[in-house]
């Protein structure tokens, strides 16, 4: 059971976390029609971690309830990518951000309708045809701002060299991933890797962007070590119940 | 009528919050009633895995049972299988279309990258484009049309 909810949390936190990341553009769009595009985005995410934080809960019991999860834990319980955390800096940089984490997610949630576990499956489906917007959304900006100005140009492919070393965690296996899979609740990563990696190489080429030299690694999302990005996240998301705990609506 | 049928249509008063038109039936949101000796349950889906809309749509439906005597109806949502805008009714597709929404292509018949073609809902131009993959709501991409130069919205393929 606990490596269970360590693998729903896995999931749940990747969406709970970017989507909040995304949602941070709410009123600070560079247009309206992105403003509205990427809020729109962030509320998926919120809606595929909503519905794994009440399956936890239920899981759980005990009077868990899928606000606990979000706005009761510290930095070292969440177990999230660290590249979902990573700071939105430019337009190009949160469109770069969100290309690499929505290729893999296109991929394993595709894969994860599969899982033996039949609510888990739903959940999945549901939420893949969203995913399939996020990345056509995510992709056509990352082409329109490679093979744009040299401005767009230079600043996009900055993003790409920046974020390169996040954009291979979701791949490393967690104790969690390893239990999941052997279950057949879960997926495997490994398998998800080369198709991820082509769609990724067919977009960026397509933008006329380098791809960088695949080096380190940054790794730690999945255990709870995480970078400065996510301390800030949580005393934002979680400033009401610090300042008021249990305080409700 | 049976019991089912009549909750069903005492169910057609409850309207999508964000295309008020719409009944949660059209919208192929309501999946089906089902009556037991002391309770009645309600099956609902959500269109949108976040979709805002879906705790008034429950709150919705309870009021009005109520209003009609059913003290102890249930709702219980679920995810699988999941929701399609081919659920639409004919009947839904007519009412978006005359509420200014472009109604979805089925998606049968549209490969589900290429939403284009899509006839203006005022002048039923195809001469249109898109402007955003997402408009007012999750559901809905943004569209101008060349002919009649209105802006409108088109409810997207899921």
């Amino acid at each position: 059971m606990e490596l269970k909810i360590k693998y729903l949390l896995q999931i749940a936190d990747n969406a709970m976390i970017i989507g909040h990341r995304l949602s941070e553009w709410c009123g600070h769009g560079p247009i309206l029609e992105q403003d509205i595009a990427m809020t729109n985005i962030a509320l998926d995410h919120l809606g595929l971690a909503r519905n794994l934080y009440q399956y936890c809960a239920r899981l759980e019991g005990g009077g868990k309830t899928e606000d606990d999860y979000p706005y009761k834990r510290d930095v070292r319980k969440w177990r999230n990518l660290l590249l979902c955390e990573q700071d939105n800096g430019d337009f190009g940089k949160t469109i770069t951000r969100q290309f690499l984490y929505d290729t893999f997610n296109l991929q394993f949630l595709t894969a994860l309708q599969d899982s033996h576990d039949e609510h888990l499956a739903a959940i999945a489906a549901k939420s893949l045809k969203e995913t399939t917007y996020h990345l056509q959304y995510s992709g056509d900006w990352m082409i329109r701002l490679g093979d744009g100005t040299e401005e767009s140009h230079d600043r996009i492919q900055k993003s790409v060299n920046d974020l390169w070393m996040y954009a291979d965690e979701s791949f490393l296996e967690s104790e969690a991933d390893r239990w999941a899979l052997n279950e057949k609740i879960g997926v495997d990563l490994n398998a998800l890797k080369l198709p991820t990696q082509n769609n990724r190489t067919e977009i960026l080429k397509e933008a006329t962007l380098q791809i960088p030299e695949s080096g380190w690694t940054q790794q730690g999302g999945k255990e709870g070590k995480h970078s400065e990005q996510l301390g800030y996240i949580l005393s934002d998301l979680q400033f009401l119940q610090r300042a008021y705990p249990n305080s409700v609506w | 009528m049976t019991e089912e049928e009549e909750i069903f249509k005492i169910l057609e008063q409850v309207l999508d919050p964000e295309v008020p038109v719409l009944t949660i039936a059209d919208l192929g949101v309501l999946r089906s009633v089902n009556v037991s000796q002391d309770e009645v349950e309600v099956v609902i889906t959500p269109t949108y895995t976040g979709c805002p809309a879906m705790d008034m749509i429950e709150v919705n439906i309870k009021a009005v049972l109520q209003e009609n005597g059913y003290q102890n109806a249930i709702v219980t949502r679920v995810l699988a299988p999941a929701w399609t805008t081919d659920w639409i009714s004919e009947e839904g597709r007519k009412k978006l279309l005359q509420y200014g929404i472009a109604p979805p292509q089925r998606r049968g018949l549209s490969s589900s990258q290429g939403e284009n073609e899509i006839p203006c809902p005022q002048c039923t131009s195809k001469n249109t484009e898109m402007i955003s993959h997402f408009g007012s709501t999750a559901c809905k991409a943004l569209y101008k049309c060349h002919d009649c130069k209105e802006p409108f919205d088109y409810f997207k393929c899921l």
